[in-house]
């Protein structure tokens, strides 16, 4: 894969070096009987409001692999910078890796011209990469932040073309939240009006498409503050089990018993911790 | 991937389009409607599909979104560039060139079809048509998938010699007829005026465009 610095530019084409490297580990792996796992898809519903004096994203948290639920509180609002914020839909590893790296690259921008980056360049950044990738990379991204001309509201597509609006939806939810703005978007709302749409649009989303559910993360930028809001709304809490199947001792009788202890001792000892960040 | 009409692609955002130019004495006057699809989704119901590449200088997208919006960034840098080298305001065809050099060279990977129109100095307004690779000046041209339903109406009413005023209703009716007509038109429509002294950009609502037979038959 192409990496990207400010100092180089990119070079033109999608590179098709791991291609032939995939194809040959999928050989193998069929040879064998089993089959390459299936990229992780984010389902989801995500979307953007631009309110009076800011921009509302919002997301819901699940992370589907197929048709299984893989991850049920994972984060789609990613860091771009400290004024600009993302949604991503689509191939999870996907999303997660463009904005990091789009996010980077930002940073050394901001650090050469020495002002707040502006969305309208994260948009170019994101957009020029996409189409170089020929729709090869499947993030679907809700790009939305606050610079020196006011609050801005992108939707980028995978194959890199992009629309500029006061409020945007993505994902496999898209439709139910869409259906949801449409009813209720006025210009210019206040934060909580703003905030309140945002939780019912992702909500339409969660309950009516099987991509989405779990819970409703928030992120709402302004001039003077971020407020990342995860979870905004825990709308999916795990229910208490009313019933119990154990039953209690000397429920069956007991006619005989016999312990017999296992002495082991330690031989060796290790410690590998488990990254839960 | 997004579409704006024409040939079939797999689903995803496209610029299902309609979008004519024509030439009248001294400008020309762009017209688009605003749906961009993805599938059977409008993703984008207020497009814009009148891009500037220069101040009097604009094309009209159809076809890929991506492929379209990219294109038309690539060249307004190009025309930047250009017109600081020559010190002036570049020619309209100069635009169309550079637009169709793209459009030629990777015409096997893009799937998009702009429509450069513009006014310059020495030559007035212009309309050219950049279809595959081609470079061609013409009166008007229509583009897009609404385009093959009013084929019909533009070549009946199209006049020599028409007004400013004229070439503006006629764009605004030919974008009315063909967003009736084609499903993947519609929205609100979007008219660009070029000529010497000014660029005016307008829209029109859904519901203040012209109307023409649209009744259900009334049978007892």
């Amino acid at each position: 894969m192409a990496t990207l610095t400010v100092n180089r530019p990119p070079q033109g084409g999608f590179s098709f070096e791991n291609c032939r490297r995939n194809a040959l580990i999928e050989g193998e792996a069929n040879k064998v009987g089993c089959s390459l796992p299936s990229a992780r898809k984010t389902g989801t519903t995500i979307c953007g409001i631009v309110f009076k004096g800011g921009v509302v994203l919002g997301a819901d948290t699940r992370a589907t692999e197929g048709m299984v639920v893989a991850d049920k509180n994972c984060s789609k609002i990613h860091y771009i910078s400290p004024n600009i914020y993302c949604c991503g839909a689509g191939t999870a590893a996907d999303t997660e890796m463009t904005t990091q790296l789009i996010s980077s690259n930002l940073e050394l921008h901001a650090l050469s011209t020495g002002r707040l980056p502006r969305v309208a360049t994260a948009n170019r950044m994101l957009k020029q990469m996409l189409f170089r990738y020929q729709g090869y990379i499947g993030a679907a991204l809700v790009l939305g932040g606050i610079d020196c001309n006011g609050p801005h509201l992108y939707s980028i597509y995978p194959h890199g073309s992009t629309d500029k609006l006061p409020y945007v939806t993505m994902g496999s939810g898209s439709l139910a939240a869409m259906a949801v703005f449409e009813d209720r978007y006025k210009p210019d709302m206040e934060e909580e009006e703003a905030k309140q749409l945002v939780r019912d649009a992702i909500a339409a989303g969660i309950f009516n498409d099987l991509g989405s559910g779990s819970n409703i993360d928030l992120c709402v930028i302004s001039k003077s503050k971020v407020d990342y809001l995860r979870p905004h709304d825990e709308a999916n809490k795990k229910g208490v089990r009313t019933g119990d199947y154990k039953y209690k001792r000397g429920t069956t009788g007991v006619l005989t018993k016999v312990v017999a202890p296992l002495d082991l001792e330690v031989v060796e000892e290790t410690i590998q911790t488990m990254d839960t960040s | 991937h997004c579409r704006m009409g024409q040939e079939e692609r797999t689903s995803g955002g496209g610029l299902s389009t309609t979008i004519l130019a024509i030439e009248f004495d001294g400008g020309v006057v762009l017209g688009s409607d605003s749906r961009v699809s993805a599938g059977a989704s409008v993703v984008n119901r207020v497009m814009n599909k009148l891009s500037q590449l220069h101040d009097k200088i604009y094309c009209a997208l159809s076809g890929s979104a991506a492929d379209a919006q990219t294109i038309a960034e690539v060249v307004n840098y190009q025309l930047d560039v250009h017109s600081m080298e020559i010190g002036e305001d570049p020619q309209v065809r100069s635009a169309a060139t550079l637009v169709r050099n793209i459009s030629y060279k990777y015409k096997e990977e893009l799937s998009a079809h702009l429509i450069v129109a513009g006014w310059d100095r020495r030559k007035g307004g212009q309309v050219y048509a950049t279809l595959n690779g081609l470079l061609t000046r013409q009166p008007f041209a229509v583009g897009g998938s609404g385009s093959s339903y009013v084929y019909g109406f533009v070549d009946a009413e199209y006049r020599k010699g028409m007004s400013k005023e004229e070439c503006q209703k006629f764009v605004v009716s030919t974008l009315s007829l063909a967003m009736n007509r084609d499903g993947s038109s519609g929205g609100v429509a979007y008219l660009v005026t070029i000529d010497e002294h000014c660029t005016e950009e307008k829209v029109i609502l859904g519901n203040d465009l012209p109307t023409f037979y649209d009744q259900p038959p009334k049978y007892p």
